[in-house]
């Protein structure tokens, strides 16, 4: 089975809102090695003019998951799990993410492309605020391993 | 504190920093992530696939290596935009670990927007692992 083209432009449903927790994103921040106090003390965040912890600048990737895992999923899509290989991986931020968000992330593929065998597939997972206002978008290109 | 824009000079070095991983950095990093593809701690599947052993996931490897920026810019809320390209794996042996390696340069400046592009070269046993690794950072 290879990758349908007709996912390309395809926009899914948003998932369910992701909350966005102070000790979540400490726990992520000792996991990439954030030691900055921003990512860690309400005080040091406050003090930077932020209203709680500030969210190290790959955390986006913990909500866009969902998305991904909505993509994998689809019943017509034709990726094999198993073929996937991380390609490369962006997030482009309106505003940084602060504990307390509450996000919602809304996948779309913008495009589809066959390279030597290979398929590349570029998901973009747009997340909101809960007042609708851009955050930030993660874009993932994922290479789907062609048959052998 | 922050940086100022104005004396930033293309090929600058803003920040070096070294990173020891363990398997259980690894671990730790799929519970906070979410991520647990058996890849990244059991070796028997990582060989299964081919692999010669258990690899770092590529969001740690991304995840670790824009701290150095961050510190730099005092503050991760001056990163706006971070991408990377996933060009070869991290394996992290079982006993010696993995020591993953940054170096972040100056790769472009914007005097206008005071926003400063950071080229950040990532390497493992002497092979860069990131390609086109690049954080916007915003220093007005």
């Amino acid at each position: 089975m290879s990758v349908n083209p007709e996912l390309q432009g395809r926009v899914f449903p948003p998932v369910a809102p992701y909350l966005v927790g102070r000790e979540k994103v400490r726990e992520f921040s000792r996991a990439v090695f954030a030691t900055n106090p921003i990512n860690h003390d309400p005080e040091a965040a406050r003090a930077a003019g932020h209203e709680d912890i500030v969210a190290p600048p790959t955390f986006a990737v913990v909500v866009q998951e969902a998305t991904l895992a909505q993509l994998l999923a689809e019943p017509d899509g034709g990726i094999d799990f198993t073929r996937v290989v991380h390609g490369d991986q962006r997030f482009s931020y309106t505003r940084p993410i602060i504990a307390g968000d509450e996000l919602t992330a809304t996948l779309a593929v913008t495009s589809i492309k066959s390279l030597g065998g290979h398929s590349m597939v570029t998901a973009e997972s747009t997340i909101v605020d809960a007042a609708g206002a851009h955050v930030v978008t993660a874009i993932s290109t994922l290479v789907v391993r062609g048959d052998e | 504190m922050i940086p100022v824009v104005t004396a930033l000079t293309i090929g600058d070095v803003v920040a070096e920093a070294s990173f020891a991983l363990t398997r259980d950095s690894l671990v730790r990093y799929a519970g906070a992530s979410g991520d647990f593809n058996p890849i990244h701690y059991r070796d028997d599947v990582a060989q299964s696939v081919g692999l010669p052993g258990v690899l770092a996931h590529g969001m740690l490897t991304m995840g670790l290596a824009v701290q150095p920026v961050v510190d730099w810019a005092g503050d991760p809320a001056r990163v706006l935009d971070y991408q990377v390209r996933f060009t070869r794996p991290v394996f992290v042996d079982a006993t010696a670990g993995a020591t993953v390696a940054v170096v972040a340069k100056v790769g472009a400046v914007d005097r206008e927007t005071l926003i400063a592009r950071i080229d950040l070269t990532v390497t493992f046993n002497g092979a860069t692992v990131l390609g086109k690794a690049q954080a916007r950072v915003n220093l007005a």
